[in-house]
Formats: structure tokens, sequence, C-alpha cells
């Protein structure tokens, strides 16, 4: 196994957010009932003509800035020709010479915290095409038009990427990376953002590339990866019996988990591409490139950076609350509350995550928001209640949605910080335990811990822990 | 009354605005002519005669109320490339012999708030690829002055329907030629305005880079009055240009004198029939008397032009006619067996020989390993044969030729030599590759069959060749003689 070496290359096509499509003025919404999206442009009907939407330049050239690539001006449509039901003009306009961004690079980060650079060779704005559906048609085959001409921008990456690991990295980074800009909702289930994949193996050591089969239309993290670990073991296989492996484009079957050619009808092997003669090539003035570098958001990397220096987070952590920007934005909120960005991070990634992950919503679905959370952690900062206590508190905002302080205030969760009170049930607890007592005074101190927890539990979590401590202490050597 | 047919559009204007005539007398009477006449010449593929009587009523009703739009109750006819709503546009192919477009394109809204009745729609070469109209699948049109000749291609209808009377003016598209060259062969004028000029929204696509939407009528005054009201920016065609339209009518009596005319030593080196050559030498000594200069130029790039339009009409036409595959709309087959049976059968039984060899043509020329040697060099060639029009307009304001190599010729004649064909439209395809504007204008006529002469400017002078013609008109005949039809 060792003896080989992955080499991978990825085709990531974003859905931009656009409102309208990327050639005519019809909507982009997702899950309209089939067809009702489609205007005669996106019919493609006889003599309609396209309209570049000017937002979709905007967002190609954020992602371009965001990864340091070259914006290209003049920047050229073409046409790519080829056959098939849900292409409505027999070619889908995209580009090939001059593409808006070429040259770039994104940093990964990788499990044990390292990281890698990898090349983005170029990223060109197309049109998606429609859908076929091939159920609930007995014989037939349906074609919503709905999807035909939602702007697409396609990521090409250099075959820089050694493992399905560093793949999945490299996609979550780009997800971050859309999300951030603004210019995708990264919706991978309702398809916003798909992934080829070209796989090919060498021998270790060996500069020269193997023949690559690309994987195409993969639209999930877990896919891909599977895909990839998929056709490594099939081209191994090939390679160790002395066989070639073929170049050709595949297909994943996530049910039996494994890649397939693809019928040769569903691909085209000359697309004839040649410059789209309806548009005309897009000059972008460096006006207009510097009036989108102003609406550039803060990124992960930046942000990152941030957190570690501004709330003194780890790395680790720092990294974690950094790649999704909603999930920065949620930490950020909870620390203008409750000013201990260490604890805020900790609640973040352990129980808020633990919660979410348990229902599977994202971030912005959570059932506690940054307010409560906030107001919740600055509860245990004030010493009004125990970390121990936050947590049933936490379960209870989750379940009823009502804010820390009604709920400590109707359970009487308050924590016992009048001295004379914990002394009560020290003198109880005491009087419960004589035996004990009676050790610990003959020189078994370890059971100093015993008399904590009866405490505790005597109070029910509401002693302050620092101040039973400390009663405990001068009581015992009375 | 009999003769309404013949007076200009300025005339029709007069005489509707002073109540001479009304705007339904006017279509009425076309409408008769066209009943009668067209099953000689067969120049409509749909005729509107229902639509055009409202739309006249309603031209009337204006007049009355003093509310006359610029071209209000004049009866024309589009050619049946641009796409008209709720009415048959056929492109002239099997292909799209039941489509109904679903929309108007931007030509037929302008003449539309113009106010202009729509008689019909003419008929043309299959997606306006041919030279004779032969290709159409709705049957060839005939040349108005001899029956059994072509009236040119592929605005074949539009010529043959002007020409015989049957509208006042008619819209045509011109990828190589296609309003010019009918226009010599009917007797008729013939504008291309510059690439861009006019909108190319719901104009049915054939070379995009090269199709332009023009006009075709009796006068070059009435050419101004409809190219005025055709022209403009349009922001659903990235291509339209966005300058000012000058008013056309207006600028052509502007005086010619003092304007150079070039005469390309290349075109005038062929082999042509001597009374081509005639019709030329006269009216050139027509241009002089007005003033005008005449100057040999040089054009070294100008004979690649024919094999660089047929890669470049091609390949664009490969990708444009795509669309028609049996799914959406148009023709399709019976009964196919699976996706590719749809695919090859819808295209093999929904496109004639013309469309056919064409599409071959462009495919081969993009494919891979022969881009480079076809599509890219004819694109440097194109390049060079607009930069050497540049390069001219530097001495002269106008280029001057005959519009095509001899007068009409026989029904048939050509069909089966397609180069000879091609050849057609050799002396105006330059224009089209340098996006320039052309025009046509009736310089003689050889054994009872027109002539032609073209004229060729700079981009976005219009005014100018309009002009030259109109002075040209006022100085000669050949524009004023009707076929013998009735």
């Amino acid at each position: 196994m060792s003896e080989w070496e992955t080499v991978i290359g990825l085709e990531v096509h974003v859905q931009l957010a656009t409102k309208s499509k990327i050639f005519s003025g019809a909507s982009t919404l997702f899950g309209s009932s089939p067809n009702t999206q489609a205007c005669n442009i996106d019919l493609g009907m006889p003599g309609v003509l396209p309209v570049l939407n000017e937002e979709v330049l905007k967002m190609a050239i954020k992602f371009g800035l965001s990864i340091n690539a070259n914006i290209n001006s003049p920047t050229q449509f073409a046409r790519k020709n080829y056959f098939y039901p849900d292409l409505p003009k027999g070619y889908q306009i995209s580009q090939l010479d001059n593409p808006i961004v070429e040259g770039g690079v994104l940093e990964i980060t990788l499990k044990d915290g390292s990281k890698k650079k990898i090349r983005i060779t170029r990223a060109h704005l197309e049109e998606d095409a429609g859908k076929s559906l091939h159920e609930d048609f007995e014989g037939l085959t349906g074609i919503d038009l709905n999807r035909a001409g939602t702007p697409l921008l396609e990521i090409v990456s250099e075959p820089d990427l050694s493992s399905p690991e560093e793949a999945v990295a490299y996609l979550k980074k780009i997800h971050s990376i859309i999300r951030y800009l603004e210019i995708s909702d990264g919706n991978m289930a309702e398809g916003s953002m798909r992934c080829d994949a070209n796989v090919s193996l060498r021998k270790k050591g060996s500069k020269k590339l193997g023949t690559r089969t690309e994987t195409k239309n993969v639209n999930s993290f877990k896919y891909v990866e599977k895909a990839i670990q998929h056709e490594m073991r099939r081209q191994i296989k090939i390679l160790e019996s002395g066989k070639r492996v073929t170049q050709e484009t595949r297909l994943y079957d996530s049910q039996l988990d494994e890649t397939r050619p693809m019928r040769s009808k569903e691909y085209a092997n000359d697309y004839r591409y040649f410059p789209e003669p309806d548009l005309l090539p897009v000059v972008l003035s460096e006006d207009f490139i510097n009036s989108v570098k102003d609406l550039m958001p803060e990124l992960s990397e930046e942000k990152e950076k941030r957190f570690i220096k501004e709330y003194k987070l780890s790395d680790y952590d720092a990294n974690v609350l950094s790649v999704d920007p909603n999930l920065s934005n949620f930490f950020e909120e909870v620390v203008v509350r409750s000013r201990d960005p260490k604890l805020a991070a900790n609640w973040i990634m352990g129980e808020l995550s633990a919660f979410l992950n348990k229902e599977n919503l994202s971030i912005l679905e959570t059932k506690v928001d940054s307010i409560n959370l906030g107001n919740l952690l600055s509860r245990i900062e004030d010493s009004t209640i125990s970390g121990k206590i936050a947590k049933e508190i936490f379960e209870e905002m989750w379940n009823s949605k009502k804010s820390p302080d009604e709920i400590i205030e109707e359970k009487g969760l308050k924590q016992v910080t009048d001295s004379s009170e914990i002394e009560k049930v020290i003198n109880q607890v005491l009087e419960q335990n004589q035996s004990q007592l009676e050790q610990y005074k003959s020189g078994k101190v370890k059971l100093f811990g015993f008399f904590v927890g009866q405490v505790k539990k005597a109070s029910r979590g509401k002693a302050n822990p620092e101040q039973v401590n400390k009663l405990l202490e001068e009581r015992l050597k009375e | 009354m009999t003769e309404l047919h013949k007076l200009s559009i300025k005339e029709k204007l007069k005489g509707l605005k002073d109540s001479t005539f009304s705007s339904q007398e006017l279509t009425e009477s076309y409408l008769k002519r066209i009943k009668k006449l067209d099953n000689k010449i067969n120049s409509f593929i749909t005729v509107l005669e229902e639509r055009a009587v409202k739309s006249a009523k309603e031209a009337d009703q204006r007049y009355a109320s003093g509310s006359a739009l610029p071209l209000d109750g004049i009866p024309i006819a589009h050619k049946d490339i641009f796409c008209t709503e709720g009415v048959l546009t056929s492109c002239g192919s099997r292909m799209l012999s039941n489509f109904i477009s679903p929309y108007s394109s931007t030509v037929v809204k302008n003449f539309e708030g113009s106010g202009s009745v729509v008689l019909g729609k003419t008929n043309m070469d299959e997606f306006a690829m041919g030279s004779s109209n032969e290709t159409s699948y709705f049957g060839e049109v005939k040349n108005p002055w001899k029956e059994d000749y072509v009236p040119g291609g592929s605005s074949g209808g539009s010529a043959a329907c002007v020409s015989a009377g049957l509208a006042s003016g008619a819209t045509g598209t011109d990828t190589g030629g296609s309003i010019r060259q009918p226009a010599a062969l009917c007797g008729l004028t013939g504008i291309k305005p510059t690439y861009g000029r006019v909108s190319r929204y719901g104009m049915i696509a054939f070379a995009s880079s090269l199709d332009q939407g023009g006009v075709l009528t009796k006068t070059a005054e009435d050419a101004a009055y409809m190219l005025k009201t055709m022209s403009g920016h349009d922001p659903k065609d990235s291509t339209s240009l966005n300058v000012e339209v000058p008013d056309f009518v207006k600028e052509i009596n502007k005086e010619i004198k003092g304007l150079r005319v070039g005469l390309p030593k290349q075109f005038f080196s062929m082999n042509l029939p001597e009374y081509v050559e005639r019709s030329i030498n006269e009216s050139l000594k027509v241009f002089e008397k007005l003033g005008v200069k005449i100057i040999d130029v040089d054009l070294p790039h100008i004979d690649l032009s024919l094999p660089i339009y047929y890669v470049i009409a091609p390949a664009e036409c490969s990708a444009n006619l795509s669309r028609y595959d049996g799914v959406k709309f148009g023709y399709r087959c019976e009964d196919p067996k699976n996706l590719e049976d749809l695919y090859m059968r819808t295209r093999e039984e929904g496109f004639g020989s013309e469309v056919k060899r064409r599409i071959l043509i462009g495919t081969y020329a993009l494919s891979a390993g022969y881009y480079d040697a076809y599509y890219l060099k004819a694109q440097k060639c194109r390049r060079l044969v607009a930069n050497d029009f540049k390069e001219t307009f530097k001495s002269v304001d106008l280029i001057l030729s005959p519009t095509a190599p001899d007068t009409s010729f026989a029904l048939g004649a050509k069909t089966s030599d397609p180069v000879e064909m091609y050849k057609q439209d050799i002396f105006t395809i330059p224009a089209n590759l340098a996006g320039l504007p052309g025009i046509s204008v009736p310089c003689g006529q050889h054994q009872g069959l027109p002539l032609g002469l073209q004229l060729v400017s700079d981009n976005l002078e219009e005014s100018k060749i309009l002009r030259m013609a109109h002075h040209f008109q006022l100085n000669t005949d050949w524009h004023k003689s009707w076929p013998e039809l009735d």
C-alpha cells in the first residue's frame, strides 16, 4: 500500500447566491415546482440572447481576492458544446481562455494542526444546467429547467492534494470561504456545492503523474472522501496486477460505495469550445475591482489570528471557531456578554456543539441563542451559579427556550454564598458522619474530598465550591 | 386608388395624415394584392390579415385623434426570422414549422411602437442559409421580375414582396449579404446597418457575430424611415451599440459633393460580365457629376473573405442550431426509440440539406485538432480584412462595388453546386466580417433583370450611405421601375 502515492485535483462547482440567474432575470430560488422559474432565455428559445448579471462578477472577484489570485481583464465567455436534454441551448456558456480568476493559493489545516498550501489553477463562471428527472416518469425522462442558468463558479485546483483527508480539508476550506464571502449558501444537500475529483496514483518518489480518472458530481464531504478512497483501492488493484488505469469519467454511487464508468453518452469528449459571440469580452476596471475589495469581509485566517491574539484562545480553539463565519459570529456575540473568552469557547465547542450535533442542527438553528448563552456564562462568572448547575440550566434553556435568569429564579438554583448558610450545612454533614470525622481527625486527611462531596450534595450543588472548601477546612481544624 | 402601393412611405404618411386615404384602405389594398399575386411568387409564409386590419384601424384612430406615431398605419412585412408573439415564426424551416413564438423580438416591438401595420411574415432560406431562397421548407420564392428566376436570399421573401408591391417595405437580416444581394436581384434598396445598430434579440440566430437586421425598400428614403424605427440600443442584446441613432430621414438630404468613393481593385479585376461593369461605370458618372471623387483603393486581404466566412459562419451556426433537438419546442420525430434516436431523427428530418451541410462544416472547424487551423485562423484573417477597411477609410468615405456578380439566375441553376452559390456573396461578405454598414441600390438592368451597386462606409455612417443612395436615386430612374405582375 505504502508503495503508492495519491495525486488528487478537485473541481468544485459553487452555486453563487444571486437573486436572478447569470444570463436572465429569472429567479434562482430553490425548490419551486418544475419549470416555473425558467424564462425564455433559460429555455433557450429561438432568438434569445444572454445578458450578464453583474453580481456574478463581483462574487467571482471576491473569491479571487480571497485566494490572492489574478483577476483577468478582459475576461471572456465561451460556448461549451454538448447535447443533453437538460441543457436547453445544446451548449453551456462557460469560460475557457481568460477565466475571471487565475492562479491563487489556499491554505488548509490538517488533522495534526499542520498547514498545507494548495494552488488553485483557475476559477471560472458558467451557467448551471437543468435537471433530468428519471423517477416518476415510467419510460420517460422529465426535464426541470428551474436550475438552468443558475450561476456557478467552478474552482479548479492543481493536483496538490495527496489524500482523501486533504481533499476534505480543502473542500471544507472552500466551503468556509464562500460562506464568509456570502457568495453562496454552501448548502451541499441542495447542490450548492458539488465536486469532481481527479485521482491518479504514482510510485512514491516518482515525478511523473499517473493516468487519472475523473469522478463526477460528488455532493458531500463524506462522499468525496469515500469516492476517493474507493478510487485509490480500485487503481492500486489495477496497477498491482500490472494493468493500466483507463482515463475516463466515472460516477460515485453512494449506495454501493463504489465508482463506475459513466456511459459515454453522459459526457462528451470534444466540447468544441469557442468564444461566445453573444457576449463581448468583459473589461474589469481597477475601480471596479477596488470597489469589490472594499466589500471584502475579515476571512477565517485573519480571524483565527485575531482570536489567538485578542482572546488568548489556543490555536486549536481559534481554528475551530473561525472556520464557520456563523460560528465565529456567535462566539463573539457570547464574549460581549460573558467577558471570559476561554469559557465561551469551551461552552460553544462543548455543551452547545453536543446539543447541536444531537439534533443535527446548524449554529443558525440553535435553540439557545448567543444572548442567552452569554448571560448564562456571566452568571457563572459572577458566582450566581456553579458550572455544574449551569449545565442543568443550559439543558432547560435548550428545551424551554427560557432565559437563564428565569430558570435560576424559578428553580431556586441560585448559588449559596452566604457563609452562615454553608456553615449550617457543614455542621449537618459532620453530625451525620461522625465515624468519618473521627477517622479524619486521626489522620485520614484524604476524607476531606468526601466531606466536600457531601456538602455539595446536601446543598443540591448550590453551595459555592470555593467557600465550601474554605469553611470546611476551617471547621475541621477546630 | 389602385396605385397606393406605388407611393413612397413619405407620400403614404402624408396621405394618411391628410385623410386622402385611411390605413385600413391602404392595408386592405395590400392584402388584396397579396391574395391576388403571392400565389405566383410565394413571398409570404404567413399573412396576418385580421391582425393587420385591426392595427390599421387603430392607426386610423390615432390619426383621427391627432396622436399619430412615426410610421403609423404603414403596412410592412417581417422576415420570418423575427420572433413575433403568438404568430408562427418558422425561420423557413420544418424544424420550426410549428413554432408559435411566446415573445416578440425587439425589432418587431420597435415597429409596433411606431404604429406600423404588419401584413405578414416573409419566406426565407432555411435559417437564413442560402442566396436564392431555394432552401426554404415553405417552397422557393420567385423573382417578381421573371418568375422562373430566384429572388436572391436569404431575405428572398422580403425582397420579392416589396418588389411586387405587396408591402411598403420589409425587414430582413444580413449575415453575408442576405439583405443586399436579394435587394440587388429584385431591384430594391437594401441596407444592412453597422453590427450592433439593430438589436438581435428575438432575431433567430444563424451566425451571431455576423447577423444584423436591416430593411428592404423601394427607395433609400423609405429605408431611412424604416431604419430609424428599428435601430437603437437594446439592453437585452449585449452586442447592441449604446450610441445615438441619427435622424436618417433628415440626414439623407445633405449634399454629397466632395465625398470620396473608393473602388477596390480586387473587386474589379474579376471577370465580371460586361453589363455589370457597364452599369457600375455609368453609375460612377452619375456620382462624379454630383461632385463625388472616385479613387482606386487596395484591400489586400479582401480575397480571403469568402473562405473566412465559410469557417466562422458555419462554426457559429453549428452551436446556434443545437437547441433544435426535439426536446422543448419545434419539430420532433415520430416515436423516438431513445434519446439518441430523438436527436438524430429530429435533426435529420427537421433540417434541410444546406443547413446540415453548414452544421457539419462548423462542427468540423471547431473540433479538437482543427480549431487552430480553421476557426482561430479565420478569426485572425477576419481581423486583417477589418484592418484593410479601417486603413482604406482614412483616404475615402465609401467603397463602391457591384452588389452581386451578376443578375438573378434561373431557379435550380446553382442548387447542385454550393460553392457557386456561395460566390453570390463575394462582394457583400467583407462588410459583415468587418461589421460595417452596406447598402445595395438599383443601378441598371440586363435582359429585364435588375442590377445593384453596393456602397459600404465606416462604422455608424449609415447616414452617409443612405445620403449617397438617395442622391443617386434623385438622378436615376432604376428604382422607379416595377415588375409587370398584374
